[in-house]
């Protein structure tokens, strides 16, 4: 029984999350502006850390969770270096 | 001697509890854990030789219990406005927010609770003015928000940090 | 497969509700996301995804991995926390370089007052996490 729960829930949590991947790819695709993709990139990494976290405990393993650590923090700061480069990159100085 | 070892003792805590919670439970990686927190508050005061001046930390369980019950609320409103979007009811706006809060630590807290709570993000700090730009989701509430940080978050950061 | 058989009754509803909730919150936050018409609206999308949507799983997945391997395990939430607190200011530098770039243009969406706040916001004005004194 708690294992029939367990199983619905997390595949639920593995379609809504792999769709949210989905759209925010869209939006990448999408724009229209810098601005916009680098958004849509930290919600995309935000929803794959997150189903690497769910995955992992469907399969009960170790290394998906350190997966998903790793991608949060390059995550961190890929966003910020983009954030940064916004500032500088199109400015006329 | 002590404070010049250990320049940051609450840093070191924090960092070997997290590398414990990281690894496991035992006194060898107690040990390490230690010996690399001091290592990285080393680091950290090569990094930035003042201290984060902290006035009293009694406040700091309200701070997380206010944001706590704040983000819920706030999780509940925008999913049901992302969820009606469309039918038109909704703008959002800027706001201009006047705030007596000066410590550039306090700013930055308040700047991460701001963000993080769904409905508000933070887009600017005029220092010379004092005012902080907003921007909110749904500008009918905008009267709340104005109170929420006056006189809810302010008070509490500068019992905190000024 | 991993013992998930093993978990009683109560303990997997429990789970299942935070997993559930998670994750429809972080769908809501990306559907809305491509939704939303303005730069600054979407803005407010993501921040769905990083409060309840990763607390509620990264809570669910410690409470799991506690019980399976029957020692508490905090590494999620230490995870969890790590990206409730960076992802804001990621957004906050977004909305400030996006903020800098429609004053660069005179963008016509931006209201007057924030328009001509200052013509170079890099030295009059700071954001928060950065410490430099004028």
């Amino acid at each position: 029984m708690s294992h029939t729960i367990l199983l619905w829930s997390l595949t639920y949590a593995q379609l809504a999350l792999a769709l949210a991947a989905c759209l925010a790819g869209i939006r990448i695709l999408k724009g229209p502006r810098a601005q916009d993709r680098v958004l849509a990139l930290d919600t995309l990494y935000i929803a794959v850390m997150l189903l690497f976290l769910v995955t992992g405990m469907r399969l009960g393993s170790i290394f998906l969770f350190e997966a998903a650590m790793v991608i949060a923090v390059l995550g961190f700061v890929a966003s910020i270096a983009l954030a940064k480069f916004l500032f500088r990159g199109e400015v006329i100085e | 001697m002590i404070a010049r070892l250990l320049p940051h003792p609450l840093l070191v805590l924090v960092l070997a509890g997290m590398w414990m919670v990281l690894t496991r439970f035992s006194l060898g990686n107690l040990m390490l854990g230690l010996g690399l927190a001091v290592f990285a508050s080393w680091t950290m005061h090569a990094l930035q030789p003042e201290r984060v001046p902290t006035r009293s930390l009694r406040m700091l369980p309200r701070l997380a219990w206010t944001l706590f019950v704040d983000i819920i609320r706030s999780n509940i409103a925008v999913a049901r406005l992302l969820l009606t979007e469309g039918s038109g009811c909704r703008r959002s706006s800027f706001l201009l927010i006047p705030v007596e809060l000066r410590s550039p630590t306090g700013l930055a807290v308040l700047a991460i609770i701001l963000t993080a709570t769904p409905g508000t993000a933070w887009v600017e700090y005029v220092s010379e003015t004092g005012t902080l730009v907003l921007h909110v989701f749904d500008g009918a509430e905008s009267e709340h928000y104005l109170h929420v940080v006056n006189n809810v978050y302010v008070p509490m950061l500068q019992e905190i940090f000024e | 497969m991993s013992g998930l058989g093993t978990v009683p009754i109560w303990l997997s509803v429990v789970i299942a509700v935070f997993v559930v909730l998670g994750s429809t919150l972080t769908l809501i936050g990306a559907w809305g996301f491509l939704r939303l018409g303005s730069f600054y609206d979407r803005l407010h999308a993501p921040t769905l995804a990083t409060s309840w949507g990763t607390g509620g799983i990264a809570l669910a997945s410690a409470l799991l991995a506690s019980w399976v391997q029957d020692r508490p395990i905090l590494h999620e939430l230490v995870v969890g926390f790590a990206v409730i607190a960076t992802v804001p200011v990621t957004l906050m530098l977004l909305a400030r370089a996006s903020l800098h770039r429609d004053r660069m243009e005179k963008a016509a969406h931006l209201p007057p007052e924030l328009l001509q706040a200052s013509s170079d916001p890099e030295h009059t004005s700071q954001g928060a996490p950065s410490t430099s004194s004028e």
